[in-house]
């Protein structure tokens, strides 16, 4: 079996894994980072959004071993001791029910704010387009996105 | 999703070689659809040829009269590029309007075309702008490189390096996508430039056609009202859950009429 290597979360890691991999399944499964979720694993859902080399990418479509030498970062990557912005903004503002699309729907609202500062609603929801949550309506994810974005651009 | 050899070549000399040295392979562009075609099992390749690592592959250029897209560049890549939007804007925005950010982010322009989705956006531009794509082996000019569904002028172990676009004088893009995908159910690219007027629409048949006859119209007026009453046949376009036939003709003409109005 070939082997991969990258950095997650700021952590080199090595394993061989078998070419078919998804990039999910390795961090599921090899890595035992079970906050990436997988939804429709159709890449349509976004509940395995995570980024590699600071892009959002739908984990479910893509290889372990496309991502060989690059930068991921989970949901688990996230926190600093504290909550990041975007997941407290999600707290506060209620912006999940069940909560299984909401490491998806965050990852990709920190990628959203690392391009865009500053996004309109209509802008974060344009963004949101690959990632469905089915309770909420959106409406509290859409505020606690631009609540996160006035705090971190504070 | 049945075992396969990984091979990520450094060049396009490799990956041609490693192309000819394999039993059934396929190239790895950004993988959007193959992936999710071989997680149905309905391609199973014994070998996936990523050309990530081939740097030629990469970038956006305008050379003289002309934009060159790498055919490992992405959809972002190409919706963001300064050069692309100050070239040509309809193609930026096309680009920006393909399924989703996270989608945008891995698929790429080489990946769209070699597959040919009857729904894509790509093939709308290349056929609406008069493109060029360019080979490992040879120069096909659009019109004759989109041959049916799914299928292109690509010849056994052919890879696509680069496309070049032709500066039109202007250009606009219409879709009408479906909602949940967001490809086409119908778009429709047209722009005026030195090669004349190019009406392209993908989504509505098995893959991206011209209409002559509003090229025609738009030629001596190139305004919405110029090809209010043409219509196109709905025989031989797609219909499915999403759209019937007469819906998608009926869907050219109006999607034709607001790329001409949006065209700059």
């Amino acid at each position: 079996m070939p082997s991969v290597t990258m950095k997650v979360n700021g952590k080199e890691v090595t394993a061989d894994v078998e070419p078919r991999t998804l990039l999910v399944e390795f961090l599921r499964q090899n890595l035992a980072l079970t906050g990436t979720h997988v939804g429709c694993d159709t890449s349509q859902c976004g509940a395995c959004v995570v980024l590699v080399d600071g892009n959002s990418v739908k984990s479910c479509t893509m290889l372990a071993m496309q991502a060989d030498g690059d930068e991921v970062t989970t949901i688990e990557g996230l926190a600093n001791g504290e909550l990041h912005p975007v997941q407290a903004a999600f707290k506060e503002h209620h912006g999940l029910q069940c909560g299984f699309c909401t490491p998806g729907m965050v990852m990709s609202a920190v990628d959203l704010l690392s391009k865009n500062a500053k996004p309109s609603e209509s802008e974060i929801r344009h963004w949101l387009e690959g990632n469905f949550c089915r309770c909420t309506g959106y409406h509290n994810i859409v505020k606690a996105i631009q609540s996160a974005a006035e705090r971190m651009s504070a | 999703m049945y075992n396969f050899d990984y091979h990520r070549p450094a060049s396009l000399a490799e990956a041609a070689s490693a192309l000819q040295g394999a039993d059934e392979a396929k190239l790895l562009a950004g993988g959007q659809t193959l992936l999710a075609t071989m997680k149905q099992r309905l391609a199973s390749p014994s070998d996936l040829i990523d050309l990530s690592g081939v740097g030629e592959l990469k970038g956006i250029s305008v050379e003289g009269d002309s934009l060159v897209i790498g055919a490992m560049t992405t959809h972002a890549e190409v919706a963001k590029s300064d050069a692309v939007k100050g070239f040509c804007a309809a193609l930026a925005k096309l680009a920006g309007g393909i399924g989703d950010p996270q989608v945008r982010h891995r698929g790429t322009i080489g990946g769209s075309i070699a597959n040919a989705d009857p729904a894509a956006d790509y093939p709308a531009a290349l056929l609406g702008l008069g493109a060029t794509v360019v080979t490992d082996k040879r120069e096909i000019p659009v019109d004759s490189f989109f041959t049916g569904l799914f299928e292109t002028a690509l010849e056994e172990g052919e890879i696509v390096t680069k496309v070049r676009f032709p500066k039109p004088q202007r250009a606009g893009y219409a879709k009408f996508a479906n909602p949940a995908s967001r490809y086409a159910i119908v778009g429709v690219f047209v722009s005026q430039g030195p090669g004349g007027v190019r009406v392209a629409v993908t989504g509505a048949g098995p893959s991206a056609f011209r209409v002559a006859e509003m090229e025609q119209a738009l030629a001596g007026n190139f305004s919405p009202d110029a090809i209010a009453g043409i219509s196109v046949p709905s025989s031989g376009l797609n219909s499915d859950i999403h759209a019937s036939a007469d819906y998608r003709a009926h869907l050219v003409n109006v999607m034709a009429r607001r790329a001409v109005e949006s065209a700059s």
